[in-house]
């Protein structure tokens, strides 16, 4: 049995380790000593709202920033020390748009495959079956700029899962998106955990994002202010939801300036 | 919702690769972002057409009007008088490569702010591989620009030795990867598209009017002795004198190491800027960015 207190899978080696983490933009502090670890195939959601360090959480994960204080281990290996064996396990969408929109989706696509040391006949199988599996199929030979929001995120979802990374990393996938589409890229997401056994992290500020039996790690002004199932963080909090619990947790949170990193 | 057993999880690592890449995924990845980039270029006819442009102004236009009045007398590499619009033929192929290889620091800038970079870097090969396969790439991209003007400069009747089109290429590929190199190392520095301009006016211009692209040395000499010195200061003018020589067979050695050197500094400065551990990124996390 894998648990969030642990987060750790059968073999005790965690999907992501966070451990004492923290970061300064100057005299700014983002990331406070920040601590937890996600277990293999959960689907464990990262609540903040905007500014609390989702973002910078991401890039020191991805290795777009050095992590300096703390370490981050993904299935056992260090970003800072083998950032290539930590990246190849990993799968990203990025708040912002990243696809090349002067490129086709099979371009886009494709670019991926090779950054991964893909070759072209088993890029070309993984892509037919991830567009597939995201049902745009019919929009392979169309140039991204064409594609409306929620499209784009499937093509970046499929991008995400191309190399078949265990661990995903999703951040802010929603933003900007239509109702119907946020509920299909989340089913999608959810059903990859339960399908495939991979492990989910998935940012977001929207409360209705979090499922009862999910996983959360709540940030707030650059501290971790909560952690474990959404049970343990509302029984915890003496709240009766996760979204009482949440607004209670980010409205109380010292500054994370205020404290210096241990 | 409960997790799949560990078994599930186990095979799925399992899939992996062994750790580290071999040779071949290494030439799929430069073959990757050659291809991208020359998708781009292609995708953008506006570039390319506005690349080809300048160069053929210079040579159709300035030349032209200048011939009577810049006459270059008999210096090495050339055995004759030769017209200025083929004096002025290997600094415009510099033009070519210098204007390219800054484009190259502006896409990557562009891609920075856009986001489209980070699909780049957060790939599991080495930084300085991915660096100087982006850098391989747009070298091959600005290659092929010069010899689209070189052949237009033919049909125009400015004509090198034709070995010289062969012999050249080599000083090109140099070249090229010497001025992308500094592109990409400028690029680490510039945080916003906006301050891009700057590079134009204290990088591109400054560089090739301060060098013997448009004039010879001893000219530049004559009128002035302090611009002189700042020629030879230039990388850029060791680019053209490289160029130069090339295009009838011949190796300008001190151009030669000039350029060879630089283009190991800039390169060196650029992987080290592009480092997350080590480089200026770092310096800009931590004055600015959102959290």
């Amino acid at each position: 049995m894998q648990h969030m207190r642990t987060g750790r899978g059968a073999d005790g080696v965690a999907a992501l380790d966070v451990a004492a983490v923290s970061h300064s933009y100057g005299p700014k502090r983002a990331l406070n000593d920040v601590s937890f670890s996600i277990a293999p195939a959960t689907f464990t959601v990262l609540l903040g709202l905007n500014g609390a360090g989702k973002t910078t959480l991401f890039s020191l994960i991805t290795h777009l920033y050095d992590t300096r204080h703390g370490s981050i281990r993904i299935f056992g290996h260090e970003v800072g020390r083998s950032p290539g064996e930590a990246l190849r396990r990993l799968g990203i969408v990025f708040q912002a748009r990243t696809l090349d929109l002067d490129l086709t989706v099979y371009q886009n696509l494709s670019y991926h495959a090779s950054l991964h040391g893909l070759g072209s006949t088993e890029a070309r199988r993984r892509i037919d079956a991830l567009l597939a599996q995201v049902e745009m199929s019919d929009r392979l030979r169309d140039k991204a700029r064409s594609l409306s929001g929620g499209q784009m995120r499937r093509i970046e979802i499929a991008r995400a899962l191309l190399h078949r990374p265990p661990l995903l990393l999703l951040d802010e996938a929603t933003v900007g998106l239509d109702v119907q589409s946020r509920a299909g890229i989340l089913a999608s997401i959810r059903k990859l955990v339960e399908t495939e056994g991979i492990s989910v992290f998935w940012a977001t500020h929207l409360i209705d994002e979090v499922d009862d039996g999910d996983h959360v790690v709540v940030l707030s002004q650059g501290n971790l202010v909560a952690k474990g199932s959404v049970a343990e963080v509302v029984r915890t909090t003496g709240t009766k939801s996760i979204g009482e619990a949440f607004s209670k947790l980010s409205h109380k949170a010292p500054a994370a300036g205020a404290e210096e990193p241990s | 919702m409960s997790p799949l057993p560990a078994k599930a999880v186990e095979t799925e690592v399992a899939a992996l690769p062994a750790p580290g890449f071999g040779l071949a995924a290494y030439l799929i990845c430069l073959k990757g972002i050659l291809i991208r980039e020359g998708l781009r270029f292609l995708n953008q006819r506006e570039r390319f057409i506005s690349s080809l442009v300048r160069p053929l102004l210079w040579l159709f236009i300035f030349a032209a009007g200048f011939r009577q009045v810049l006459g270059v007398s008999i210096i090495p590499p050339y055995k004759t008088y030769v017209l200025y619009e083929v004096y002025i033929t290997p600094g415009l192929c510099g033009m070519i490569l210098l204007f390219s290889g800054m484009q190259s620091s502006l896409s990557m800038v562009y891609d920075r702010e856009m986001g489209n970079m980070r699909t780049l870097l957060v790939s599991p090969f080495p930084r300085w591989f991915l660096l100087v396969s982006k850098l391989l790439a747009g070298v091959t991209v600005s290659i092929a620009q010069v010899y689209v003007f070189l052949g237009i400069a033919w049909f125009w009747g400015i004509k090198a030795p034709p070995i010289g089109y062969l012999l050249v290429l080599p000083a090109l590929f140099l070249a090229g990867v010497m001025l992308g190199a500094l592109g990409l190392l400028l690029s680490s520095m510039i945080k916003q598209l906006e301050n891009f301009a700057g590079v134009m006016n204290f990088v591109i211009f400054p560089m090739y009017f301060a060098s013997p692209a448009l004039y010879p040395l001893w000219r530049i000499q004559e009128s002035s002795p302090l611009l002189y010195k700042i020629c030879l200061a230039n990388p850029f003018t060791y680019v053209v004198e490289l160029i130069r020589f090339a295009f009838y067979g011949q190796v300008e050695w001190f151009s030669l190491a000039v350029v060879a050197g630089c283009t190991v500094l800039f390169l060196g400065g650029a992987i080290i800027a592009y480092d997350p551990s080590r480089g200026l990124m770092n310096r800009k996390q931590d004055t600015g960015g959102n959290a």
